[in-house]
């Protein structure tokens, strides 16, 4: 798609005045999307930091039950267990740990087409060498965590922990809320990513625009780091 | 787009590199993952401590690394770790308001 | 890739429409987008100052019947949030918009139509929040709308119905909306400042009024993710009944108070450091003096707004938070004050020894040295708890923060509108009737805050609509709303004199003021390009290098001799593509990407009550927001 490559030259107007329209010269020589995605992500620091204080300030606050990992006993004596799942979870953690390879090896990918494959190389080198692979690959693992995320938040309900329940399904499903909600938004441009490779084919020149969806999609992941510490494992 | 791009980013991890770090950061959480289910380091006061610690780790691996700020041109350095010493600011002083903390 | 240089014929067409009601809802000009701003918030600035009028009028005696109770709730709400959401930080953007690429050298911000999405983010968001005041319905809890008051449990209900009442939920929303705008703007401005400086001009190079907006634009990036999350938070409370502020469920009443004012404070200072940079980029040049201190008013500006972030619970003194918390805050409180008190002295030195002209933009800067003094000694006077807790919730509180507001931001502001209307417009305001509104509102502003100091020291309570006589209350009163009905009178002849001026003002040339940066090298209005010629920089005041034979080149003794060919006054007649340089098409998209995100919220306002017409209402909004955003991020910009 070449309008998208040309959305892709977008940055500075400060243009030059010998006719070269597509050479745009900045102060710093770095492109403008990049700078302005490190400022939202110092944004969102400040965005998961409210909703992590939160959940930490309304920890051990609930009223009535069920608690991450404590076990309830209601009025009418029935019980609760610990709601939390820690296997599981660890298991979507890890998940989402190997999104952050794949997609740096998606990054590798786009930075390396065009070059000629060594004679002789082996399938692990043919292999860093498909962006759709690693594009595809990312995708599909933040869809698996997804899909743990779906699988927790449906038993909770079963469970009988709602947004409504107590303080703890108030901000637990809030602050997952919030991260889920990225880790969507993540897939769906991963995806967009994906189809772009394989109609028109991504080259090293959409490198920027690949970088900043690695950029968004890491920082996903390790905001994850910190929920996964902080609600999970820290009682 | 640039054509004159790339100066400080020669330093490249390979994807070696990438693995390797893949392979620490999955030993770091089976180690913390392991810890949660010992009865006795749980009760301990290290506990906390040591968890945030190792996540600490993480965290700053994935972003040394994966998002290269290791590698590239200071000035994200700086758009990162500003906010990010507002953000841990915050929470440690939100949580001493709220007594969740002590000084 | 659209990398020609001569642009294709439709892109001419596009390009050329000029005039008209298309080519300013398809505007992606930094400059145009500003005048919108200006404009925008000018129309709210009158909106929030009727409803001052009508608090005032109701104040002006005792047990006075003007207004009901719930209706008074609604102004002073609507007064507050107009003022600080809807005025005074357009204001500023309006400043942004038009100077920061003119003061560093550049053709348009780094992101065109992220820019216009803002604005009508901003209008749309505005009229949402504005609207339901002809229905008795605007908010009504305050612009910091606590909760749990604003929560449903205390919002009540609507008398002979089961339904809840909207009017905090207009609120929820439209603050949602406007920040939406906000932090979008910031990204733009952040990038722009970091990117697209002329070459030569270093970080210590800028002109001050960037410098502010930089530093402004990292608070704002930072402070309203925090209310963005006390917002959702509310708006659950509200809508899907969560219990984040239900108090019955376990919730602490203070976790809104926290979260609001660590937004809050930061937003105090993102209300006042522009117009630091107005009068930073005035009194210079009307003092025929280089500002004095340049390094150490950059570093203040970044001080105070690092500081600015912890401090905010010195609004919360009278809570209960304890010794340890009280007295960090007080001392952080105090010790935010050194930067600024060095800004002040920096001014004055700053006019020492200058030769002077009183101009009106003059008169509004020196003024707001003068009245934003007064206001921060009031407010080192709340920085003590124990002397807060007789002040906190009286009027002595919004004595102080008036002059800080008014007789800071807002005469800052009125320094910057009469300064940059020539460069915008091509026309100077008119002197005389600048000289009438200058007085009159210094006066008018006096006379209705400053005896707001007495009335709250003797007790009045803030946010009641009534008083008994016989308090020692009621003179005070008396001449505040005197005061009020001659800032009325004030605002009026300034109104005249911007509307009149735009056709009937004398001519103004580039350089009208003998003023020093970039913007004043260039025509004015300004050619859609800015600059022919992209200016190479070689110290702080370019143009008194070139145009000043006894000029000294900045202290620094960096300073590089300036080209005379960067003065570009004559190139008015030349169009960009004459010049052979590529402009951004014009575009609605993101016109209608902001009303798909408006309408989205609107959805969400009626999902609560009526389900399946909030739900369709809502994916409509995405669906428009979606295609918008992908029909933006696929087309060339130039």
């Amino acid at each position: 798609m070449a309008s998208h490559a040309a959305a892709a030259s977008h940055g500075a107007v400060a243009g030059h005045d010998d006719g070269h329209a597509h050479h745009h010269h900045t102060t710093t020589g770095l492109d403008h999307r990049k700078i302005a995605i490190w400022a939202f992500i110092g944004s969102e620091c400040m965005l998961f930091a409210s909703l992590i204080s939160t959940y930490l300030i309304y920890k051990g606050k609930s009223l009535v039950g069920p608690f991450p990992h404590t076990e309830y006993v209601d009025a009418a004596g029935k019980v609760f267990k610990p709601i939390l799942d820690i296997p599981v979870t660890s298991a979507s953690t890890f998940v989402l740990l190997m999104s952050s390879l794949a997609m740096v090896l998606a990054l590798q990918a786009v930075q390396l087409k065009g070059q000629p494959i060594p004679a002789g190389a082996g399938w692990w080198t043919r292999a860093q060498r498909s962006s759709q692979l690693w594009l595809g690959m990312t995708a599909l693992l933040g869809a698996t965590f997804l899909g743990f995320q779906a699988y927790e938040f449906t038993s909770f309900v079963r469970e009988g922990l709602t947004l409504k329940t107590n303080l703890f399904g108030s901000t637990f499903f809030t602050l997952t809320g919030f991260h889920g909600a990225h880790v969507t938004v993540g897939v769906l441009w991963l995806m967009s990513l994906l189809w772009i490779d394989r109609t028109r084919g991504l080259t090293p020149k959409d490198e920027l625009v690949v970088d900043i969806c690695a950029l968004y999609w890491h920082f996903v992941d390790v905001v994850w780091i910190a929920i996964f510490t902080l609600i999970y494992l820290i009682q | 787009m640039s054509h004159d791009h790339k100066p400080a980013e020669h330093a490249h991890p390979s994807g070696a590199t990438y693995l390797k770090v893949a392979a620490i950061l999955t030993l770091i959480t089976v180690i913390e993952v392991w810890a949660y289910y010992i009865p006795a380091l749980v009760s301990s006061p290290l506990f906390n401590p040591s968890l945030l610690i190792m996540s600490a780790a993480k965290f700053a691996i994935v972003v040394l690394f994966y998002m290269h700020l290791k590698y590239d041109h200071k000035l994200f350095k700086a758009l990162f770790t500003g906010p990010l010493i507002v953000a841990t600011g915050t929470i440690f002083a939100l949580l001493f308001l709220f007594a969740k903390i002590t000084l | 890739m659209a990398t020609l240089a001569t642009p294709t014929p439709a892109a001419v067409a596009g390009s050329d429409a000029k005039s008209g009601l298309w080519s300013w809802l398809a505007t992606t000009d930094h400059k145009r987008i500003g005048t919108l701003y200006l404009w925008t918030a000018l129309a709210f600035f009158l909106i929030g100052g009727l409803e001052a009028v009508m608090i005032r009028t109701q104040l002006a005696r005792p047990n006075m019947g003007f207004v009901s109770a719930e209706t008074y709730n609604q102004l002073f709400t609507m007064h507050g949030t107009t003022m600080v959401f809807l005025a005074v930080m357009p204001l500023s953007a309006a400043f942004f918009n038009f100077l920061i690429p003119l003061q560093i050298g550049a053709r348009d911000v780094a992101f065109p139509r992220l820019n216009a999405f803002s604005y009508w983010v901003y209008l749309f968001g505005g009229i949402l929040i504005t609207l339901p005041i002809l229905f008795q319905a605007a908010p009504d809890g305050g612009w910091f709308g606590y909760a749990p008051l604003s929560t449903p449990a205390y919002s009540g209900v609507a008398p002979g119905s089961s339904e809840l009442k909207m009017n905090m939920d207009f609120w929820v929303a439209g603050l949602q909306v406007l920040g939406v705008s906000s932090l979008a703007a910031a990204f733009n401005f952040i990038t722009t400042i970091i990117n697209m400086r002329a070459p030569g001009m270093t970080l210590m190079r800028m002109p001050m009024f960037t410098w502010m907006s930089f530093v402004v634009q990292f608070l704002l990036i930072l402070a309203f993710p925090p209310i963005t999350v006390a917002l959702v938070f509310l708006m659950m409370d509200r809508v899907f009944g969560t219990t984040f502020y239900q108090v019955a469920a376990g919730a602490d009443p203070l976790l809104w108070q926290h979260l609001f004012w660590v937004f809050g404070h930061p937003e105090v200072y993102i209300l006042i450091l522009p117009a630091f940079g107005l009068v930073s980029e005035v009194l210079p040049t009307f003092s025929k003096k280089p500002l004095f201190g340049y390094n150490v008013m950059v570093y203040s500006g970044i001080m105070i707004g690092f500081l600015g972030f912890g401090v905010w619970a010195h609004h919360m003194f009278s809570v209960g938070m304890g010794a340890v918390a009280d007295s960090i805050f007080s001392l952080m409180t105090m010790l935010i004050a050194i930067p600024t008190g060095v800004k002040i002295f920096n001014w004055i030195a700053t006019m020492w020894s200058g030769e002077i002209r009183f101009t009106v933009p003059m008169k509004f800067a020196i003024a707001l040295i003068a009245m934003f003094t007064i206001g921060g000694i009031s407010g080192v006077m709340h920085s003590s708890p124990p002397a807060d807790l007789q002040q906190t919730d009286t009027y002595f509180v919004v004595a102080h923060f008036h002059y800080v507001l008014f007789g800071g931001s807002i005469m800052g502001i009125f320094a910057g509108i009469y300064f940059y209307y020539p460069k915008i417009t091509g026309r100077f305001l008119d002197e005389r009737l600048g000289n009438v509104h200058f007085w009159l509102n210094f006066i008018g502003m006096n006379l209705t805050f400053f005896p707001m100091h007495f009335s709250g020291l003797l007790g009045m309570p803030r946010r009641i609509y009534t008083y008994d006589a016989g308090q020692g209350w009621d003179l005070f009163n008396l001449m505040a709303t005197y005061g009020t009905y001659l800032l009325v009178v004030a605002t009026a002849v300034f109104v005249w004199n911007f509307v009149r001026s735009r056709t009937r003002g004398a001519v103004a040339g580039g350089d009208p003021w003998h003023a020093a940066t970039l913007e004043w090298s260039i025509p004015s209005p300004p050619p859609e390009y800015n600059f022919a010629k992209i200016p190479t920089i070689g110290s702080r005041y370019p143009l008194w290098d070139l145009k000043e034979p006894t000029w000294n080149a900045d202290p620094s003794g960096h300073a590089v001799p300036s080209d005379p060919s960067d003065l570009q006054e004559e190139t008015a007649s030349h169009t960009a593509k004459a010049l052979g340089i590529p402009m951004p098409y014009p575009t609605a998209k993101p016109l209608f990407t902001a009303i798909g995100l408006v309408v989205m919220f609107g959805g969400l306002l009626l999902f609560r009550d009526h389900h399946a017409v909030g739900l369709t209402i809502l994916l409509t909004g995405a669906a428009m927001l979606i295609g918008g955003l992908y029909a933006w991020l696929t087309s060339p910009l130039e």
